[in-house]
């Protein structure tokens, strides 16, 4: 009985010491992280969009809440002032959620360009959306509207040949970056002052 | 026969150096060896865990109970793995996204357990420090070495943080062969035929 006893509580204790001190490196750590990966998974993305912003995008950010989760908003300034945001959405694509960031200028209320950033479809095929930039090239100086759609589907992106899904996916999260811009609009204008 | 401290250290180094020797670790020792980088990454990675770990499971051999002491052992090492990939992701992202799903996978890599359960659980905790750390740096040199063989043969270059260093003459084709799966099976076989010659003789 006694053994018992000890067996629980040498497991109850180290259990909970380790719970403990992970959840207090994990606290510490999280601002560092979330810069990480901004700088390394969504920052190439962000730069190909925001190609000669005089500003660095990836640290003049804020957030907006979007029905119950929080975005990013990266701003881009151009001629000397912040015109442009950036903000990733997600598209249901053939091997899971294809994470798109998507720049819109402010001023001309126009697409300054997609581009791929977190994404699981097949080499060769869909991942070309990454890699090839002619797909993504197609969104840039579009017109902010109300749907995005690939040709199949009566729109006017070329989809990429073999990689409808992907191509459909990136599509519609364009159009979901667009409908919360078109929402939010005030807001991120607003906000955007900051950065003046 | 009791070994000195110093023996305990080295015997890591050669004698027992465990993809070679104990033929332990292969996991990381085969799938993360495509450069030198990240096989020292790996390594030190492991060096960490394995040095904590072995230290903490010596200082709390007395009160573990025997009957669950894989469970406690366990506990201890997935709590070290997941503070150094949580450290990892905050100060060195890129090699972080290279090794990926290997990094927690130290939580199963027998070479650790092994430690924990054939020596730290019984020795004291300075002996089990230097066990562990002599385990670790002759895992550490083996996975480098590895990686050395292997990129030199299949990319001709040398990775140190993130800048390639040519070796080989511009026209050296790359063996490509040599950083594919396979590639690191035939490696790690003749690296095993070599340190059996040696220590042969």
């Amino acid at each position: 009985m006694r053994e018992m006893i000890q067996m629980v509580v040498v497991l109850v204790v180290l259990g909970s010491v380790s719970g403990g001190l992970l959840a207090a490196v994990r606290n510490g750590t999280q601002d560092k992280i979330e810069n990480q990966q901004l700088k390394f998974v969504k920052g190439p993305a962000i730069a190909s969009i925001m190609e000669g912003a005089s500003n660095d995008p990836i640290t003049d950010r804020f957030k907006i809440t979007v029905g119950d989760e929080e975005k990013s908003v990266f701003v881009g300034k151009f001629d000397g002032k912040p015109n442009a945001i950036a903000l990733e959405t997600y598209g249901k694509g053939y091997g899971g959620d294809v994470g798109l960031m998507v720049g819109i200028d402010m001023d001309t209320d126009k697409l300054l360009g997609v581009g791929v950033t977190t994404h699981s479809e097949t080499p060769g095929m869909g991942a070309k959306a990454k890699s090839d930039p002619s797909f993504v090239s197609q969104f840039r100086g579009l017109a902010v509207q109300d749907a995005y759609k690939v040709g199949a589907d009566g729109g006017q992106i070329n989809a990429m040949s073999g990689a409808t899904i992907t191509s459909r996916a990136v599509c519609s999260a364009t159009t979901d970056a667009v409908k919360i811009f078109k929402e939010k609009k005030s807001e991120i204008e607003a906000k955007m002052q900051e950065f003046k | 026969m009791a070994k000195t401290l110093a023996q305990e250290f080295v015997k890591g180094l050669w004698e027992e150096v465990p993809p070679f020797r104990l033929v332990l670790g292969l996991c990381p020792t085969l799938a993360v060896t495509k450069t030198v980088e990240n096989g020292l990454g790996m390594g030190v990675a492991t060096t960490f865990v394995l040095v904590c770990a072995n230290m903490l499971v010596s200082m709390l051999r007395k009160v573990i109970p025997g009957k669950v002491r894989i469970a406690c052992f366990i506990i201890i090492i997935a709590a070290f793995v997941t503070l150094v990939e949580l450290l990892m992701q905050a100060y060195t992202y890129p090699l972080f996204l290279k090794l990926g799903i290997f990094i927690p996978l130290i939580v199963v890599n027998c070479i650790v357990l092994g430690r924990a359960e054939a020596f730290a659980s019984k020795n004291n905790v300075i002996r089990s420090v230097a066990d562990g750390l002599g385990i670790g740096i002759g895992f550490t040199l083996a996975l480098g070495s590895l990686g050395a063989v292997r990129e030199i043969f299949g990319a001709g270059t040398i990775t140190f943080w993130e800048t390639p260093i040519q070796l080989m003459p511009a026209s050296y084709q790359p063996f490509a062969f040599m950083v594919q799966a396979p590639g690191a099976f035939v490696c790690l076989g003749l690296m095993l035929a070599v340190m059996n010659l040696i220590g042969s003789k």
